[in-house]
């Protein structure tokens, strides 16, 4: 059975890279957004903030599994690169871990404890937010750093904090463009359209740095044909920011059409930023120190677990759709058990 | 200064302790309020819907509690604790993955559906959003315990190079303590549930809230724990046999005896001197150890002193927190059974009702001094539970997997202050979340005393509706 499709020990931790990657993706779109939600939050009117959380109450939870999702791949999987990429981002991730717990407990402290005690867990919430996407984007700064503390890491490290937290504070107020109406969504607009600027900003600056730190991943780009083959990614991407720009200016329409516009060209912007960092770190896990092959686990451990995943993802991605089927359209003040 | 393995060491228990608070009180609370919900589509009754109500709010806040400790709990396997996946991840890997995709995101998913749903889904499909988390957290609890348990009693596996590799999942799974442990840690999350709901309703009763629903509750509450308890201490003995068998060690500590002889005294009390090798205040029932343990007045039970080698190296736990866990814990449960069978007794005591007939008296049968002992007992299974697990994980120490990973070998080689200040910040995190936790359910049940039932809350309606606000 093993043997069907060839080298296990070939294809399996192309699977698993590929099954991490996209929890990664699927993360960073959809907790991102009530990441970015939380960042927002200080920024909305006291009246407003019950409708926020409304707008992504429902959602949050699974939303954050699919880290843990990702997490359990990567220890799963690749349990050598773990263990390398966790020791070596010991105090981003405590940051990252106390600011998801502030902000996941703030959700039901909020409403459910004294009145008096509600500025104190809302400031949790979005301090608690806050915290979670600096830690992540000084990780990915890191990260692409080759997991190495250098002065210039960190103060890269530092730059990919702030721009990934406009990344999600981006597609947070892409998605109160499409929940929220009137005021409040015209406010959005405007959050949507600084925030972008931090996008572009971060995206350019990890396409400048990741090749400079590593003359393996500028061979890859700037050779020929693969520059050729490459130039629709930066190109589309390119476009979509001048689409999205247009759009921002445009919205919101009079008769509310096109507000899900910001929201799907972020998640396709995020989807191809994404691509082009995991082809440049194929086929490493740490970049230009351990491929994937070499920090795979054994085989009969991967296959047990890609059954599994096989059967259940299908069934996971089906009631996450009638999730947000169930509540779709615009956010009201929701009944908060 | 303390060094990285205590330190990291005492940062697991930290987490694990806080942790285990929270899926102790939702994996039975899960199923309760499946019943609650069940009772009231049966009958109207609007008892059931307050009941469904109010318990669903302390759902939803352990829940969260629960979601966010957890996620620090897989991210220090790897940050403090490498080696365990390193070595042992062919096995726990799976185990953990198969957590995620089977339990984590039908939870998930369909706790968002059982809070905010109400008004947005058919009444059917909101019953089976309630049974699937309930059930999605008994196949977390599930998964876990299997983990756990393999640590405890590991088969189905060989070790080539340094590293486990599974080789029968159905040994690996169905270890030899999994049946046992699961039960046990089923029946705590039922009797914590159990004191939780009869503490909260002898609280509403005292502040003067006599409605229906409160009565209700409390003698829900009282009957479940009746019900449990004398289950719980047969299922704990029978682990404790298991645990004779398997890790001889830990049942050693747990009796604090020193030698392995026949005709072992049950300690009631003693103070364990690890460095003397002998215990000091003994109050003990005399051949108390060998009747429970084998059953037989005369019957052989393990000493420490067999886990020593002969260069000296201790390989059974420290003695003092297994020794007094365990006896926390059994005390606990006793206190559990008598408050409990009490309470029923009077509950089922008979007076005159004013057609003549004789009927029980139900929560009204219920005193205020035996309102005030409930009200003491309320967090009286997390007392035990935390008790449990303190036997039965430090137990198991020097190994982590055992027999198989040490501790010292998993540990990840980060200079002990970064540990020492992550630790400090975590337990000042967990220190004010447990409080305001606890404050917080009081403060709920007071708040619904006074009135703030919904008695216009309707049925459930398919499609987008008018939505109640609170």
């Amino acid at each position: 059975m093993m043997t069907l499709f060839g080298d296990p020990a070939i294809w399996l931790p192309i699977v698993f890279a590929g099954l991490m990657g996209l929890s990664i993706l699927i993360y960073v779109i959809l907790d991102g957004f009530d990441l970015g939600v939380g960042v927002l939050f200080p920024m909305a009117r006291e009246n407003e903030k019950d409708i926020m959380i409304a707008s992504i109450g429902p959602f949050w939870d699974a939303n954050e599994t699919w880290l843990v999702l990702a997490i359990g791949l990567l220890l799963v999987a690749f349990p050598t690169a773990h263990g390398a990429i966790l020791t070596a981002l010991y105090l981003p991730v405590a940051i990252m871990l106390i600011g998801l717990i502030l902000r996941g407990v703030a959700f039901e402290f909020r409403v459910k404890a004294p009145e008096e005690w509600r500025r104190f867990w809302n400031r949790s919430f979005f301090v608690g937010s806050l915290m979670t996407t600096l830690s992540q984007g000084f990780m990915l700064g890191i990260y692409i750093m080759g997991l190495e503390y250098t002065a210039t890491s960190v103060a890269f490290a530092v730059l990919t904090a702030a721009c990934l937290t406009l990344a999600y504070a981006f597609i947070g107020s892409a998605w109160l463009i499409h929940k929220m109406a009137d005021d409040f969504q015209r406010r959005a607009v405007r959050w949507a359209q600084r925030a972008l600027v931090g996008v572009v900003v971060g995206l350019g600056a990890v396409s400048i740095v990741t090749p400079l730190v590593s003359a393996r991943v500028a061979e890859k780009w700037f050779s020929f044909p693969e520059l050729m083959l490459l130039a629709p990614l930066p190109l589309m991407c390119g476009a979509l920011i001048v689409l999205l720009w247009m759009a921002l200016r445009a919205l919101p329409t009079p008769d509310d059409r096109w507000n899900w516009f910001p929201f799907a060209a972020a998640i396709v912007l995020f989807t191809l930023a994404f691509f082009g960092l995991a082809y440049s770190f194929y086929p490493y896990v740490v970049l230009d120190q351990l491929t994937i092959y070499e920090a795979a686990s054994a085989p009969e451990s991967l296959i047990i677990i890609l059954f599994g995943a096989l059967f259940v993802l299908p069934m996971i991605l089906g009631y996450t759709v009638l999730a947000y089927t169930v509540f779709r359209g615009k956010a009201q003040a929701l009944t908060y058990y | 200064m303390m060094d990285t393995l205590l330190l990291s060491r005492i940062q697991f228990g930290a987490n694990i302790s806080f942790h285990i608070l929270f899926p102790t009180i939702t994996i039975a609370l899960g199923w309760v309020l499946l019943f609650f919900k069940l009772r009231f589509n049966a009958t109207g009754n609007m008892k059931w819907m307050d009941a469904y109500r109010f318990w669903v709010k302390v759902f939803a806040l352990s829940f969260a509690m629960g979601v966010v400790s957890g996620i620090t709990m897989s991210f220090q396997f790897g940050t403090n604790w490498p080696g365990f996946m390193e070595t042992v991840g062919n096995v726990a890997g799976p185990l953990l993955a198969y957590e995620v995709l089977t339990a984590f995101f039908l939870e998930a998913v369909f706790l968002g559906i059982m809070l905010f749903g109400w008004n947005r889904v058919p009444g059917w499909l909101h019953t089976l959003a309630t049974f699937l988390v309930a059930f999605g957290t008994t196949m977390s609890a599930f998964w876990i315990i299997v983990l756990n348990s393999w640590m405890h009693t590991p088969a189905g596996y060989e070790v080539i190079d340094g590293v486990v590799h599974a080789t029968d999942w159905a040994a690996i799974i169905f270890n030899p303590s999994m049946p046992y442990r699961l039960t046990h840690m089923l029946l705590a999350s039922g009797l914590t549930v159990a004191f939780l709901i009869a503490g909260l309703s002898a609280f509403r009763m005292l502040i003067g809230d006599r409605s229906e629903a409160v009565k209700n509750q409390l003698k829900v509450g009282a009957m479940m724990g009746a019900l449990l308890i004398p289950v719980q201490i047969l299922a704990g003995d029978m682990h404790g046999l298991n645990t004779l068998e398997h890790q001889p060690a830990k049942v050693a500590a747990m009796e604090g005896n020193w030698e392995t002889d026949e005709g072992v005294p049950l300690l009631l009390f003693a103070i364990p001197d690890q460095e003397a090798r002998e215990n000091r205040m003994e109050i003990a029932i005399p051949y108390g150890a060998s009747l429970i343990l084998t059953h037989e007045l005369d019957g052989e039970v393990p000493g420490l002193n067999d886990f020593v080698t002969e260069e000296g190296e201790i390989l059974h736990p420290r003695v003092a927190p297994v020794f007094y866990g365990f006896r926390v814990m059994v005390g606990t449960g006793m206190a559990m059974l008598l408050l409990s069978w009490a309470a029923v007794a009077m509950m089922a005591r008979k007076r005159t009702a004013e057609d003549g007939t004789r009927v029980c008296r139900g929560a009204d049968g219920i005193g205020r001094p035996m309102l005030y002992a409930f009200v003491a007992m309320t967090f009286s299974g997390w007392l035990a539970t935390l008790a449990g697990w303190y036997v039965t994980e430090i137990g198991r120490q020097p190994w982590l997997v055992q027999g198989v990973l040490q501790t010292k070998d998993a540990v990840a080689q980060v200079p002990s202050g970064m540990v020492l200040s992550t630790l400090i910040a975590y337990l000042a995190v967990y220190a004010v979340l447990t409080v305001t936790y606890v404050l917080v359910l009081f403060f709920l049940a007071r708040r619904a005393s006074k009135g703030e039932r919904m008695r216009n809350f309707e049925r459930p309606r398919s499609g987008a509706a008018v939505i109640p606000a609170e």
